[in-house]
């Protein structure tokens, strides 16, 4: 089984989102480093959009994470309400 | 020569401040609103009373019947810290001013209806002087409120009733010039319709305990005002004379929909802290409810006439749903 994995820029909306990962996905592992974190999910890591505008207190539109994202690995698939990272297995 | 490139990681000694880390009970990054509000407040070591009320201290939590075991537990779930704040008000006034500028540059509101612009100016421009006090009222709150928590979203809405205040008066100069002004402001000190409304703003100005204001202004009269105008009066106005009055009023409406968030979730932490709050909270919004009713049925029958009764019932239950998600049995 492979990880699906994310990495964001630290800033305070990339908070948001990690919180709102970590939330989502209980197998998440976080890899806090100086500037990037970078969370790993075995097989599929989703990040819903109403759990990340609970965190953030304001509406959000999911491709506003582009703006803090470094890297991804997985399938993408990109809805209006969640952003899925997948491998097939 | 040979460089050898070595990666060091280095761990920050701490996530976050002391007292923020104490009291999430870990040491993890948190929000910025967090850093700005949690805490803030001075609570001991109070050297001097105040001379305008020397039995209190300057921040006192007696100051309002309502008590909590954690007055940081009134959170702003916008999570507005100043810089945040500016942010996003900045952002409605771009909007709403592109919006002045095409009604403008178009010529819509000398085009808009001279019925429709009469019925406008006589039930909404009188409105800004109750923005204005509104304006005062949330400043008490503010001044007097216990902990940052409240105090600094309290004084966020204050200036927000400035601005509304403002746009409530470019709507007056856009459809008639200075005179849409000075009758309003006629209307306001004299006009029969306007008197009731007056009364309740003075007799909340004079309120004491800040929570009670709070009630008063933020929840029973603009719980009412607000659909009643922004809403159904919009509403009939749009469909009659097309949707000039909307794009005018589009910081308003926004505004609301944003701070009813904010009430709300104060009310529900409040009414959760203990029964005596929820008791209390449920005398306030039912005294301040009526009166709010009595205040604002001049106004609702001047922009509905014979249907002003049903639409304000209806405004009531929607607000009693707010209590009773808030958890106040009414």
């Amino acid at each position: 089984m492979s990880n699906a994995f994310i990495a964001f820029q630290k800033n305070d909306d990339s908070r948001c989102i990690v919180e709102a990962i970590l939330e989502d996905n209980p197998n998440a592992m976080v890899d806090d480093q100086p500037s990037m974190v970078k969370i790993d999910v075995p097989n599929r890591l989703v990040i819903k959009r109403e759990t990340v505008e609970e965190k953030m207190g304001r509406e959000f539109d999911l491709q506003e994470l582009q703006l803090h994202l470094i890297t991804i690995s997985g399938h993408l698939d990109e809805t209006d309400d969640e952003f899925t990272l997948s491998w097939n297995s | 020569m040979a460089i050898d490139l070595r990666t060091v990681s280095i761990t920050p000694l701490r996530q976050t401040f002391g007292h923020l880390a104490r009291r999430m009970g870990a040491d993890k990054p948190a929000s910025r609103y967090l850093e700005a509000t949690m805490d803030l407040q001075p609570v001991e070591n109070y050297h001097y009373r105040p001379t305008w009320e020397p039995e209190r201290d300057i921040f006192d939590t007696r100051r309002t019947a309502i008590t909590m075991k954690d007055w940081y537990a009134l959170k702003d779930p916008r999570q507005y810290y100043y810089g945040a704040w500016t942010l996003a008000r900045g952002k409605m006034q771009e909007i709403a001013e592109g919006d002045f500028d095409l009604v403008e540059d178009l010529g819509l509101a000398a085009a808009y209806p001279a019925v429709g612009k009469e019925l406008a100016l006589k039930v909404f421009l009188p409105l800004r002087h109750v923005a204005w006090g509104s304006n005062l009222n949330k400043a008490y709150v503010s001044s007097y409120a216990y902990g940052i928590a409240m105090s600094q979203a309290a004084c966020y809405a204050s200036m927000d009733q400035l601005g509304v205040a403002q746009y409530v008066s470019r709507l007056g100069l856009a459809f008639n010039d200075l005179d849409a002004l000075a009758e309003a402001k006629t209307a306001w000190l004299q006009g029969p319709e306007w008197q009731e409304l007056r009364r309740y703003m003075e007799d909340v100005m004079v309120g004491q305990d800040w929570f009670e204001v709070l009630i008063a202004q933020d929840f029973a009269l603009e719980g009412l005002l607000y659909p009643l105008i922004y809403e159904r009066f919009n509403e009939k106005l749009n469909a009659a004379h097309g949707p000039v009055f909307s794009m005018l009023t589009r910081f308003q409406r926004e505004w609301f929909g944003e701070t009813t968030k904010w009430l709300d979730a104060v009310l529900k932490a409040c009414a959760a802290d203990n029964p005596e709050n929820k008791a209390q909270l449920a005398v306030w919004i039912r005294a301040w409810r009526e009166r709010a009713v009595v205040a604002l049925k001049p106004v609702a029958a001047l922009a509905f006439g014979d249907d002003a009764d049903v639409i304000l019932e209806e405004l009531v239950q929607n607000l009693n749903a707010r209590a009773a998600k808030a958890g106040i049995a009414l």
